[in-house]
């Protein structure tokens, strides 16, 4: 993990510092070629591009660094480190992904379970439509259109921002139904194709009931595709909702992460691009450990 | 669900094929299997259709896409069908010319992650070792990227070069397009990873296939291995995987449009239709036909691509998973 995260920093740092343009390029005017030179060597961005990468990490230039897990002064909000913007945006960003995690989960779970109990009926066509309906309405038309009708038609829910619980109903079920489709056709597979392996007819041969089947052994195994889903689309939510963030005016890490990259902010940029690689990796992670738990038979040496 | 279509009447199906089964390769039974999924064809029909309409419609409507009136935020009606826009222009005509962009990003963006992807994943399965080792481990790390950062990137590291460039040399219409390809092609060259796990998986189990041995032993080049005999044969995953990458790509392009990061104006995709739909909500008046065609328009083409990259699979490949 520490290696990959390594040269996911250094792509980042790279990536960034190829961009035309610097963080002080739309400082107020007129700003002397002399005040721009003295911010630029502040901040070390006179220096090449290896020895700025070697202080980032903590290496050399006697300051702290990514070793001591120090993500540097912010570009753009000068008074802030990318430390303290992280620690102020993370949460939001997370509390946004985890309840719409949790919406997708209670709600594609017993869809897909119901699909695949009644496999090849119109209730598996219907419910099939609608899981699929879910992910190809994209978020940026379901949520105008529920903000339209629901907060400014009806007046039944705040328009935007974030902070009391009845703000966060509308970006929780915009963020939630795109995955609750796909966890829904994933829940699918797993039980129907579970249902129709060899100890589930052991099982019924034995004279155990459908709900016993059902809850007690085929559902540990089926919902295994959805687990594993779940550690790329956990990231994807606590950290990729720029557009839901965006649509929404909420201030999480993707509205910070959008507009470092505009703003050439670039120990922001690459903070933010590690916290999401740390994420990912740590979410992949526990998924592995829990798929060991859900499966006997998957064994980690 | 066009599975389960297939699995009520396998019986049937092999009684009046099974005459012809044996003559049929793979791929030819392949394709017959996916002319037997009713969601799966509507949705191709619906594809041809829109594309043919997409392509005629300047034959078809004299009206500009950037003719602009004093019909402010006319709702829908005989003259506007889709209404008009803060300027007065005929949504229907903009949406329209929407499309082509946003299908021809879709389109584009899926062959460049093919190319990509095909390529990466062939080699590494090919050559196997620790070539194949350090190609993926390589995946894995972009994998970890927020995959924006890149098009963002390469968007602006290139574009205004080139567009200087291009200005120059031939006209600056041509510049403004060029600010597109870049979004084409970094849309695609983000979109490869998925691909080329798929295409290494099934090239590392062809590879030690008797047929590609023989060949082998009768002096085959790599080149010739990899071309004639074991792409034939991954070709059904690709065609799906393409058709599933397409829809994935036409919607982070409408992401990236919504936020400003796509098409810039005057040139308009769907998602950036939306967006200028977005950005007209008030207390006051709702004009609900800017967000509802443009988005209809998108989700239906979604929804079409998704049911026939799934007939596709279940087609080609009838024991894979949904993803």
């Amino acid at each position: 993990m520490i290696p990959v995260l390594l040269i996911v920093s250094f792509i980042g740092f790279v990536l960034i510092h190829s961009m035309p343009g610097g963080p002080f390029d739309s400082e107020r005017k007129p700003a002397s070629a002399e005040i721009e030179r003295n911010l630029k060597a502040k901040f070390h961005l006179d220096e090449p591009l290896w020895k700025q990468y070697l202080r980032y990490l903590g290496v050399a230039g006697g300051s702290s660094g990514l070793v001591n897990g120090d993500l540097g002064p912010s570009l753009k909000y000068r008074n802030h480190t990318v430390n303290d913007i992280i620690r102020q945006c993370l949460p939001v960003s997370m509390a946004l992904g985890a309840m719409s995690f949790c919406f997708a989960m209670f709600t594609g779970i017993p869809l897909g379970c119901y699909m695949a109990l009644r496999r090849g009926e119109w209730g598996d066509h219907l419910g099939g439509f609608i899981a699929m309906l879910s992910f190809c309405i994209p978020n940026i038309v379901i949520a105008p259109l529920l903000i339209l009708w629901v907060a400014v038609k009806w007046h039944l829910l705040p328009v935007a921002l974030w902070g009391s619980p009845s703000q966060m109903i509308l970006p929780t079920i915009v963020l939630g139904l795109y995955f609750s489709g796909r966890i829904a056709r994933l829940m699918r597979e797993g039980l129907s194709t579970t249902l129709h392996s060899e100890f589930v007819t052991t099982a019924r041969a034995k004279g155990a009931s459908e709900s016993a089947i059902l809850w007690k052994h085929a559902f540990r195994l089926a919902i295994l595709p959805v687990v594993s889903y779940s550690g790329p689309l956990l990231a994807d939510l606590l950290t990729g909702s720029f557009v839901v963030e965006n649509i929404f005016q909420i201030p999480g890490i993707g509205v910070f992460f959008i507009n470092s990259i505009f703003n050439r902010d670039h120990t922001m940029t690459v903070g933010l691009v590690l916290v999401y690689a740390a994420l990912l990796l740590i979410l992949n992670m526990l998924v592995d450990l829990s798929y060991s738990l859900l499966d006997r038979r998957v064994r980690y040496e | 669900m066009s599975n389960a279509v297939e699995h009520r009447k396998p019986s049937g199906e092999s009684q009046t094929v099974s005459a012809t089964r044996q003559h049929l390769s793979p791929n030819q039974r392949a394709w017959r299997r996916f002319r037997k999924s009713k969601p799966a064809v509507l949705s191709a029909i619906f594809l041809l259709a829109l594309l043919a309409l997409v392509l005629a419609w300047p034959l078809i409507s004299q009206s500009k896409p950037d003719a602009t009136s004093d019909a402010q935020f006319h709702p829908p009606s005989a003259q506007n069908w889709f209404g008009t826009d803060v300027h007065g222009r005929d949504l229907l005509t903009r949406t329209f010319y929407g499309a082509r962009i946003s299908l021809i990003v879709g389109a584009v963006g899926a062959m460049v992650s093919l190319l990509i992807g095909v390529t990466w994943g062939a080699v590494a399965g090919y050559v196997g070792g620790r070539a194949d080792n350090a190609m993926m481990r390589g995946v894995d790390i972009l994998y970890a990227l927020p995959s924006i950062i890149f098009v963002i990137v390469l968007k602006s590291a290139f574009e205004k070069d080139l567009k200087t460039w291009l200005a120059q040399h031939f006209s600056i219409s041509t510049a403004n397009y060029a600010s597109m390809v870049f979004l084409f092609i970094g849309l695609g060259a983000v979109s490869w990873l998925t691909m080329s796990r798929i295409v290494r998986g099934q090239v590392l189990s062809l590879r030690s296939r008797n047929f590609v041995e023989a060949s082998k032993a009768l002096g085959a080049s790599h080149a010739r291995i990899l071309l004639k005999h074991i792409l034939p044969n991954i070709y059904g995953i690709i065609i799906v995987y393409l058709t599933l990458t397409v829809p994935a790509i036409i919607l982070y392009e409408s992401f990236l449009s919504y936020l400003g990061l796509g098409v810039q104006p005057p040139q308009a995709s769907w998602g950036s239709l939306i967006a200028e739909g977005a950005q007209q909500i008030n207390s006051v008046r709702i004009y609900w036909w800017l967000i509802v065609f443009p988005g209809g328009m998108l989700a239906s083409t979604l929804l079409a691509l998704n049911f026939l990259g799934d007939g596709l699979r279940d087609a080609f490949d009838p024991r894979s998973e949904a993803r």
